[in-house]
C-alpha cells in the first residue's frame, strides 16, 4: 500500500506500539521524516530508541500502528520487507562485520547476491566507498586485523554499497575507543552534508550540532521532546530532556 | 661503583637438575613417596612377566603370516594393486591440497604422514615387504605438496577433484563389470583395515550433510520442523549404535521394494550415516549457538535473505568453530566401526577372531589382540596429532 | 488483501513450509509402509505381538530372576531387561569411583602417579570397547587357570576360568526380623537431612562439614544395635569351598558378567577421569588464588570452591558417559553375556519378528536414557549458577 501525501516524506510513523511480551516498550511513536533530513535520536538506555530503529527496517516487529518507509508499508509481507531492506542501510554499535570475509568481501557480498550486480562492477564501487570512508589500502585485510573505528567505517561503507535512500545508525560510536570516534563520525559528517537522509540513535552531541536538522529526545517508550538542536541545546522545553541534557552534557 | 656481585650465581644443588627434579615430582611430601614406591612396585609387577612373555613365549609369526588379512580382509590377492593405486591417488590429493589450501589442509596432510609411517614401521617390524610402497606413498605427497605450491589458490579443480575422488575410491576397489582391468570385486570380499576406513571415512563425511540439516532445524523457528529435529536426534542418541546397526542391516531390506537388497557393508554404511547424523547434529549445533546474534541482524540488514544468510554468512562461521569435534566425530566413529563384526562384517575385529580360529594358530589371543590394539591406537594418535596441528592452524590467522 | 499478497505473507509462508514438510514426511511414510508390507506377504509373516506369549524354548546362560525354557518369549525379554539394567547400574557406580580416582591422579604432584593415569587414560580412551572386551573375555577370564588352581585373592576371592566365586553375605534366622531395622536405618537418612537443614538454617555459624558424618554414623549405629540384639547375628558370611569340582557357597560371577562389568568400568572410567580433570582444571586459578588470599586452608579451598564449581561443569559431560555404558551394555552379546540385545537376537532368530523385537529394543533403551537423563537434569538445575 503507498501512501503519502507529501512525495518528500521518505518515514512516516503513525502510532506506533511494540511489545516485548508484556512490557510495552514503544508507546505510540509517531513522526516523519523529510528526505535529506538528519534526525538524532537520544534518550536514557531502555528508552526504546534501538527498538524503534529497528523497526524501521523490520529487524524488530510492531504490533500496531503504521510504519511507511519511502511509499512501502511495513507488515507481514516479505517482499515489502525485502524491497525495504535494500533501500535502507543500517550501522550497528557492535560493527558485525562478517569475520570469515575480508573487508573487501564484505562490501561486495550484499550486492553481488541481492541486486545480482556483476563482481567487476561491485568490486569499483566498493573500492570506491573504501576511499571515500578513508580506507582503501585495508581491502584485503580481515576485520579483525583491523581496528574499531577502522572496522565501523568498512561497515558504513559495506551499507552504502546497497545504495541506500535511508542510513540508520544505533549507536555507531559507543563501542568505540576515544581516539577513534572521530574518524567515524567525520564519514558520517560526510554522509549527512552529501544529502543522505540518516536516522541515529547517538550521544555524540557534537554530531547533532554539527549536522542534525532535527532532535528527538526518547524516554520510557515515548517521544517527549523534538526540535532542532538550536532549540533543544539552548531552550530545552521539558524538565525530562533538561535532566537528561545536564547528565550528559558534563563535559 | 656497584656493590654488588656480579659473578654467575647457580642455582643450590637441589633447586635444579634431575636431583632436584626427582624431589619434586616423586618424593615432595610423605604420601608422595609412599605412593612413588607403590607405583614401581606396581611397574615391575605388570611390566615383567608382560616384557618377558611378549619376548619368548609370544608367538608374534601370527601377525606375520596374516598382514594381509589384516590390511584388506579377503580382496583378491592379485588385484591388491588397485588398493595401492587407491591410496597412492589419496596422498597425491592430499600433497596437492597441502601444497594449494596451506594451513587449512595441514592438518589433513599430517594426519596423512604420520599414518603412512606408522604403516612403514609396522611393514618393518612383522617383514611385510611393502615398506616400500608406503614410503612410496609418502613421497608422493610431499612432491605434490611441492608441486601444489604453484598453482593458484581457489582451485575448484582440487575441490572438484576431491569430490569425484569418493566414487572413484568405489569404482577402483569395488571394481565393475565395463571396464576390463578393473574387474568387480564384491564387497563381501572387503575386510581389514581397508573396511574400517572405508565405513568411517563415508559414515562421517555422508553424515555431515544430513548433521547440519538437523542442526538448522533444531534451531528453526517453525515448531513441526524444530520437533521433528529434536525428535530424531534424541532418540538416535538414546539407542546403542549396535541396535542401529542391527536395525540397518535387518531392517533396511523390509523397507525397500522388493529385490532391492544393498550389499551388507552399503546398509552398514546407511546406518553410521543415521547414527553420526545425529551426533554431528549437536556439534553443529554448539557452532551456531556461538554466533553472534549481531551477524543475522548485519545480513538481514542487508537485504540477505534466509538461505543466503545461512549459506554464506552462518554456515561458514558455524563450522570453522566445530571442526575440533568433528575430528574427534571422526576419531570416536573409527572406534565404533568395530562394531559391524557383530552384523558379520570382516573388520579389523571380526578378522582378528577368524585368526584366532586357525588351526595354526590357536591360542594366540594375547597376540592378535595386542596387534588389534596397536592398529588402532596408532591410528587414533595420528588423528589426534593432525586434529590439534590443525586447531592450532585456524586458530592462527583467526578470521 | 489481495491473492498476491496472500503468498507473500510471512504467517502464511511460516505454515505452508510447515505443511509441505508434513507432506513430504508423510509420502515418504507411506512409501515405507507400502513397501513393509508388500516384503511382509512376500515372507508370509503378519505382524502381530502375539509370539510374545509363546514359549521361549531356549536356556538362558544367567538370570536374576527366575527363567527356564517353558516360559514365554515375553518372560525371556524381560530376564535380559533384568540383566542390562543389573549390569549398568552396578558399572556406573564403579565406574564412577574409578573414574574419580584416575581423574585426581592426573592431577597428582607426583609424576609417576600422573603418568600412570595418563597412560591407563590414553591407552583406553584410544581403542574400541568391543576390542577391550574381548581381550578381557578371550584374552584373560578365559585364560584363568582352572577351578581347582584357582588364583585366590584375600577375601576369600577365588578367580578360576569357571568365573569369580566371592565370599557373600547370608541371612541367617534373625533376617527378617532383623530388616525392620535396616528400613529404620534409611528412613533415618531422611529425618537426619531434615534436621541438619533446619539447624543450620538458625545457626549463626555455618555447620562443621563434620556433622555430615551423621549421614554414616546414625544408620550405621542403629543396624549394627539391631544386629546385635538378636540372638544371633543376622548374617553369616558366606564363604566359597572347593568341594569336589566346582565351588559350593560364596556368590558366583560367571565369566560373562565379569569380563563386561569390567571391560564396561575400565572404558567408561578413562573417560571420566578425562571428564574429572578438566572439570577441576576449568576452575579459573583466579579462584583458588582469591580463596587461598583469603586465608581458606587447602582443603577448605577444595571442598569450599573448586569442587562446587568444578561438580557444575562436570555434570553434564559425566551423564553422557553413565548413558554410554548403559548403552554400551548391549556390546554382551560379542561376549556371551544374555542382556536384552542378545535376547532380543535370539528371539528374532527363532521368530523373525524383526519389526516387533527392534520396537521393543529401541523402546526399552530409550527409556533407560531418558529416565537417566531425567534425574541428571534435575541435579543439574538445583546445582546450576544463578545467573543474571
Amino acid at each position: 500500500m503507498t501512501e503519502t501525501n507529501n512525495t518528500q516524506e521518505i518515514i512516516i510513523c503513525r502510532d506506533v506500539h511494540k511489545w516485548f511480551d508484556h512490557f510495552h516498550v514503544l508507546k505510540g511513536i509517531s513522526l516523519t521524516v523529510q528526505k535529506g533530513e538528519v534526525v538524532v535520536i537520544f534518550g536514557p538506555s531502555g528508552s526504546g530508541k534501538s527498538t524503534f530503529i529497528r523497526c524501521l527496517n523490520r529487524l524488530e516487529e510492531h504490533q500496531k500502528g503504521q510504519i511507511i518507509v519511502d511509499g512501502i508499508e511495513l507488515g507481514n509481507d516479505i517482499r515489502n520487507v525485502e524491497k525495504i531492506r535494500q533501500e535502507v542501510g543500517m550501522v550497528f554499535q557492535q560493527f558485525n562485520l562478517f569475520p570469515h570475509l575480508t573487508v573487501i568481501q564484505n562490501i561486495t557480498l550484499a550486492p553481488a547476491w541481492v541486486k545480482r550486480v556483476t563482481k567487476a562492477q561491485s568490486h569499483e564501487l566498493a573500492m570506491q566507498l573504501l576511499k571515500r570512508v578513508g580506507i582503501p589500502e585495508q581491502a584485503d585485510k580481515y576485520p579483525a586485523q583491523l581496528s574499531g573505528g577502522q572496522q565501523q567505517r568498512v561497515a558504513i561503507a559495506r551499507a552504502l554499497a546497497m545504495q541506500p535512500r535511508i542510513m540508520l545508525f544505533d549507536e555507531p560510536t559507543s563501542a568505540l575507543d576515544p581516539e577513534m570516534i572521530k574518524e567515524v563520525l567525520d564519514v558520517m559528517i560526510e554522509l549527512a552534508k552529501s544529502g543522505m537522509t540518516i536516522v541515529a540513535v547517538t550521544h555524540e552531541m557534537g554530531f547533532a550540532r554539527a549536522v542534525a536538522n532535527r532532535m528527538i529526545f526518547f524516554d520510557k517508550g515515548e517521544i517527549v521532546e523534538q526540535g532542532p538542536p538550536a532549540q533543544i541545546f539552548n531552550d530545552p522545553q521539558n524538565d525530562r530532556t533538561k535532566l537528561f541534557l545536564s547528565q550528559i552534557l558534563h563535559h | 661503583m656497584a656493590a654488588i656481585d656480579t659473578v654467575d650465581m647457580r642455582p643450590p644443588q637441589l633447586a635444579a637438575g634431575p636431583l632436584a627434579w626427582l624431589r619434586k615430582n616423586l618424593f615432595s611430601t610423605w604420601y608422595n613417596i609412599l605412593l612413588t614406591f607403590l607405583a614401581v612396585w606396581l611397574l615391575y609387577a605388570l611390566l615383567k612377566p608382560a616384557i618377558q612373555w611378549g619376548t619368548t613365549e609370544a608367538r608374534w609369526g601370527v601377525i606375520e603370516a596374516n598382514l594381509t588379512l589384516f590390511m584388506v580382509g579377503l580382496y583378491p590377492r592379485d588385484q591388491i594393486g588397485r588398493v595401492w593405486l587407491t591410496i597412492f591417488i589419496l596422498a597425491a590429493l592430499i600433497g596437492l591440497s597441502w601444497g594449494v589450501w596451506k594451513n587449512a589442509a595441514r592438518g589433513f596432510a599430517l594426519i596423512a604422514l604420520s599414518a603412512g609411517a606408522a604403516f612403514a614401521i609396522i611393514a618393518l617390524l612383522f617383514r611385510w615387504n611393502v615398506w616400500d610402497e608406503w614410503l612410496l606413498a609418502e613421497a608422493i605427497l610431499l612432491i605434490t605438496s611441492l608441486v601444489g605450491r604453484y598453482l593458484p589458490r581457489s582451485s575448484l579443480i582440487l575441490t572438484f577433484a576431491w569430490f569425484l575422488y569418493f566414487p572413484l575410491i568405489f569404482l577402483l576397489i569395488g571394481g565393475t563389470k565395463y571396464i576390463a582391468t578393473l574387474p568387480p570385486v564384491g564387497m563381501g570380499l572387503w575386510g581389514g583395515l581397508l573396511l574400517t576406513l572405508l565405513l568411517t571415512i563415508v559414515g562421517n563425511f555422508g553424515a555431515l550433510p544430513l548433521g547440519i540439516l538437523l542442526a538448522l532445524g533444531r534451531r528453526s523457528k517453525l515448531p513441526i520442523i524444530r520437533y521433528f529435529s529434536i525428535g530424531y536426534i534424541e532418540v538416535i542418541r538414546g539407542v546403542p549404535l549396535v541396535t542401529i546397526l542391527y536395525t540397518a542391516a535387518i531392517l533396511l531390506p523390509l523397507f525397500l521394494p522388493i529385490d532391492v537388497r544393498p550389499d551388507l557393508v552399503i546398509r552398514a554404511m546407511i546406518g553410521f550415516i543415521l547414527f553420526e547424523a545425529a551426533y554431528q547434529a549437536e556439534n553443529v549445533r554448539g557452532g551456531l549457538q556461538a554466533i553472534d546474534r549481531g551477524q543475522y541482524e548485519a545480513a538481514h540488514a542487508l537485504g540477505l535473505n534466509g538461505a543466503q544468510t545461512t549459506l554464506l554468512i552462518i554456515l561458514p562461521q558455524a563450522l570453522r568453530a566445530v571442526i575440533p569435534a568433528l575430528f574427534n566425530s571422526f576419531i570416536s566413529l573409527f572406534k565404533d566401526t568395530s562394531l559391524v563384526a557383530i552384523i558379520g562384517l570382516f573388520d579389523i575385529l571380526r578378522i582378528s577372531r577368524s585368526i584366532l580360529a586357525q588351526t595354526d594358530w590357536l591360542g594366540t589371543h594375547r597376540e592378535v589382540f595386542l596387534f588389534a590394539f596397536l592398529i588402532y591406537w596408532l591410528f587414533n594418535l595420528a588423528f589426534t596429532y593432525g586434529s590439534r596441528r590443525m586447531e592450532e592452524a585456524l586458530g592462527v590467522g583467526k578470521r | 488483501m489481495n491473492i498476491k499478497a496472500f503468498w507473500r505473507d510471512i504467517r502464511v509462508l511460516k505454515i505452508l513450509a510447515q505443511a509441505i514438510f508434513v507432506i513430504v514426511l508423510a509420502l515418504a511414510a507411506g512409501y515405507l509402509y507400502l513397501n513393509v508390507t508388500a516384503n511382509l506377504a512376500r515372507q508370509g509373516l503378519t505382524v502381530g505381538y502375539g509370539f510374545m506369549k509363546n514359549p521361549a524354548s531356549f536356556g538362558i546362560g544367567e538370570s536374576f530372576i527366575p527363567y527356564d525354557p517353558s516360559n514365554t518369549y515375553g518372560r525371556a525379554l524381560l530376564v535380559g531387561l533384568v540383566n542390562t539394567l543389573v549390569v549398568s547400574t552396578l558399572g556406573i557406580v564403579l565406574t564412577t569411583i574409578i573414574g574419580v580416582l584416575a581423574g585426581v591422579a592426573r592431577l597428582s604432584s607426583n609424576w609417576l602417579i600422573n603418568r600412570f593415569a595418563a597412560a591407563y587414560v590414553g591407552l583406553i580412551r584410544n581403542t574400541p570397547l568391543l576390542l577391550q572386551l574381548m581381550f578381557w573375555y578371550f584374552g584373560v577370564i578365559i585364560q584363568l587357570p582352572s577351578v581347582r588352581q584357582a588364583i585366590k585373592l584375600p577375601g576369600p576371592i577365588y578367580l578360576t576360568q569357571r568365573g569369580v566365586y566371592m565370599v557373600w553375605a547370608e541371612g541367617t534366622t534373625t533376617f527378617p526380623a532383623w530388616r525392620v531395622y535396616l528400613i529404620l536405618a534409611f528412613l533415618s537418612i531422611f529425618i537426619i537431612w531434615f534436621a541438619l537443614r533446619s539447624v543450620g538454617k538458625r545457626a549463626s555459624v555455618p555447620l562443621s562439614p563434620w556433622w555430615n558424618l551423621a549421614y554414616l554414623l546414625i544408620p550405621l549405629t542403629i543396624i549394627g544395635l539391631g544386629a546385635l540384639l538378636q540372638p544371633e547375628l543376622p548374617l553369616k558370611p558366606f564363604i566359597p569351598e572347593l568341594v569336589g569340582l566346582n565351588f559350593k557357597g560364596g556368590v558366583r560371577l560367571t565369566p560373562e558378567f565379569a569380563a563386561l562389568l569390567f571391560g564396561l568400568v575400565v572404558y567408561t572410567g578413562a573417560f571420566i577421569a578425562e571428564i574429572v580433570r578438566a572439570g577441576i582444571q576449568a576452575v579459573a586459578k583466579g579462584q583458588v588464588e582469591a580463596a587461598r588470599s583469603l586465608g581458606l586452608t587447602n582443603g577448605q579451598t577444595l571442598r569450599l570452591i573448586v569442587f562446587p564449581q568444578a561438580l557444575r561443569i562436570m555434570v553434564p559431560p559425566i551423564t553422557s558417559q553413565y548413558l554410554n555404558l548403559a548403552k554400551n551394555s548391549s556390546l554382551a552379546i560379542a561376549i556371551g553375556y544374555p542382556d536384552l540385545f542378545s535376547i532380543a537376537g535370539t528371539i528374532f532368530n527363532q521368530t523373525g519378528a524383526a519389526l516387533e523385537i527392534i520396537m521393543i529394543m529401541m523402546l526399552s533403551y530409550l527409556s533407560m536414557s531418558l529416565f537417566t537423563s531425567l534425574l541428571m537434569n534435575i541435579y543439574n538445575n538445583r546445582i546450576q549458577l544463578v545467573e543474571r
